[in-house]
């Protein structure tokens, strides 16, 4: 063919240079965010390793102690336990919780999104109302009434907690999963005579990645703030084994004697929170579809 | 005569519209109402109208992307309406087509080799990945494109090459038939042409039969073997290209070519300028569906649906005025 090469070959764009991946690192906070956020994750997988104390070694002796104590960085509390120490297990179970239900609500939200939307009808209308029923519970009463008759451990919690929390990736999900239904390359696929499984795999959720991805990043965030409240009620994550919820429930009795201790934990969870919620934010910016050039 | 490829017979394609009242039925949009055409081996087959024609459902009926109402699609001997998936599922490889949006035909998650080598991996499973990429490099070349492009992603091309690459997907599988749906209305004027030589090109080259669809008479001139005008769902008028032009015999068809823009400023004549729009598929009118903005209508035009009858050699018309003089085309060259 005379007409082979209409343009030289141009390199691949490479990480770095890629439109979306710029436009995050301009989002400041979402940077800040990122850098706490990853920060908080090595310290709570190899801090513990570090401490001389364990999580639960008491010691009458040194109770109450305020922060900046000579071995106590972030003092003690009513049992002479190592506030730090503590914490960073704390961190552990808690951030566990919150990636632990990212992915679980994740996979039944895309599930039950990418077969409401792609099927749509009768099957796709009564599975979306179930989505809307369940979001007509305000999410606090739902945990505790479900926490309150189960036996609560780690795992219980998580699937409690991704229980009450799919619903709004199914609902991103489905949305997302109706219109690129209607594309043109989605008909493409349909007219070369693909499958369901293969339309849905490569045509459908590879373009729906970006919403997901902050639906995701807003679900940790949420995750973890659930976690505090069912473990500060009582009901989630039971002691001894520490979790930033009953760090603060443990806090409760010396609010005034001591309130560091509660100060500490409620840091820790609002500086994850909040990461989280800023991350979220620079992803919908980076990730807008209306911002990527073509 | 051999047998056509395609015969569509008096197929109807009517959606559900607006409730008109609370708990009433709702409205019936008629895309297609009643409409026939044959498509011959190896020629290209225009189907012509302006927007809401219905040109666009009569193309994706014929892919069954959309169901039929009523009538038959019969594909090679085959009687092929009815078919579930499964069954059309082997034929699918034989019938192609390409978009009218080259932005949007093409999954910009994937590389030109994912998206050309699709159609392989589902038609023949048997191929190494080797013969694979054999075959989506040769396609690349055959629609004038470097095999090096494989890596990489649409959004790195033009609208013209993404149609080639849009027309390379649909080629991989060798198809008999190719419906091409306004492939070049959304590209540059500039790159119009080289698609459609391309597409003629291939055409010689491979013995495609194509059903090209367009709202634009000039364009669809110099690549037709025979035309077919649809006006609301129904064809009006067929016709051998040259004979159309030369000779319409249908006043829809007539004003149609009288909007073809002449570039000769000094050739000066009267446009023929249809009132008002295309009238509501949800009730056209009765009769002849034309008569509303037809310049030639009489009374009788209202009483029954003109059907198509033969009007000259291969030449159909569904007009009850025989008595007309209609001017034909003005462009020498055609």
């Amino acid at each position: 063919m005379s007409n082979a090469t209409l343009a030289p070959a141009a390199p691949r764009i490479r990480l770095f240079q890629s439109p979306a991946l710029r436009r995050f690192l301009r989002h400041r906070l979402a940077v800040i965010g990122t850098i706490t956020i990853l920060t908080m994750v090595l310290l709570v997988v190899i801090g513990p390793w570090l401490m001389p104390f364990e999580p639960t070694s008491t010691n009458i002796r040194n109770r109450f102690l305020p922060p900046f104590d000579s071995t106590h960085l972030l003092g003690t509390d009513p049992l002479g336990r190592d506030t730090l120490t503590r914490l960073l297990h704390a961190g552990r179970i808690s951030l566990a919780v919150g990636f632990a239900v990212m992915i679980l609500s994740m996979a039944i939200g895309i599930f039950v999104g990418t077969v409401a939307g792609f099927y749509g009808g009768a099957l796709g209308a009564a599975l979306m109302r179930f989505v809307d029923a369940m979001l007509c519970f305000p999410p606090i009463f739902l945990l505790l009434a479900i926490s309150a008759l189960i036996n609560p451990s780690v795992i219980s919690i998580i699937i409690l907690i991704s229980a009450a929390s799919w619903m709004e990736i199914a609902r991103v999900v489905e949305a997302q999963v109706r219109s690129l239904k209607e594309r043109d390359y989605t008909v493409a696929a349909e007219a070369l005579g693909a499958r369901d499984r293969r339309i849905i795999l490569r045509e459908i959720l590879p373009n729906a990645v970006a919403p997901i991805v902050v639906a995701a990043t807003l679900n940790v965030a949420n995750a973890i703030l659930a976690e505090s409240y069912i473990s500060f009620l009582g009901f989630g994550v039971q002691p001894p084994t520490p979790s930033w919820g009953n760090m603060l429930q443990d806090a409760q009795g010396y609010l005034r004697s001591a309130p560091w201790l509660a100060i500490i934990p409620g840091i820790a969870i609002t500086l994850a929170v909040t990461s989280f919620n800023f991350i979220g934010d620079g992803l919908r910016d980076a990730l807008d579809p209306r911002m990527e050039n073509r | 005569m051999t047998s056509p490829l395609v015969e569509l017979n008096n197929i109807s394609r009517h959606f559900p519209g607006k409730r008109t009242s609370l708990f009433g039925p709702p409205e019936t949009v008629r895309a297609v109402d009643g409409l026939s055409l044959r498509i011959n081996r190896g020629e290209v087959l225009s189907l012509v109208g302006e927007s809401g024609s219905g040109k666009s459902t009569v193309g994706k009926a014929l892919m069954r992307l959309t169901d039929l109402t009523a009538g038959e699609i019969v594909f090679d001997g085959q009687e092929i309406s009815r078919f579930d998936r499964a069954r059309m599922r082997p034929l699918r490889r034989r019938i192609q087509m390409v978009f009218q949006d080259p932005y949007a035909s093409l999954n910009p998650k994937a590389s030109v080799a994912d998206t050309l080598a699709a159609p392989l991996e589902i038609h023949e499973p048997d191929l190494t990945r080797a013969q694979r990429q054999d075959r989506v490099a040769d396609i690349l070349e055959t629609v004038g494109l470097s095999p090096d492009f494989a890596a990489r992603y649409p959004h790195e091309f033009s609208g013209g090459q993404r149609q080639r690459i849009g027309l390379a997907r649909a080629l991989i599988t060798k198809p008999d038939l190719l419906v091409a749906d306004e492939p070049i209305s959304a590209l540059d004027v500039s790159v119009q042409a080289q698609v459609i030589n391309l597409l003629l090109e291939l055409q010689q080259r491979l013995g495609l039969t194509i059903l090209f669809i367009s709202h634009d008479l000039s364009v669809v001139s110099h690549i037709s073997d025979r035309i077919a005008v649809m006006y609301l769902g129904r064809v009006v008028e067929v016709a051998p290209a040259e004979a159309l032009f030369r000779a319409p015999r249908h006043p829809y068809t007539e004003a149609l070519l009288s909007a073809i823009p002449e570039p000769d400023m000094r050739a000066r004549r009267k446009r023929m300028i249809l009132k008002g729009d295309i009238p509501s598929p949800v009730n056209p009118p009765s009769g002849c569906s034309f008569r509303t903005r037809c310049p030639y209508a009489i009374a009788e035009c209202a009483n029954a649906r003109p059907l198509l009858e033969p009007a000259g050699p291969g030449h159909l018309k569904a007009c009850i005025r025989d008595d007309l003089d209609l001017s034909p085309a003005l462009t020498s060259d055609t």
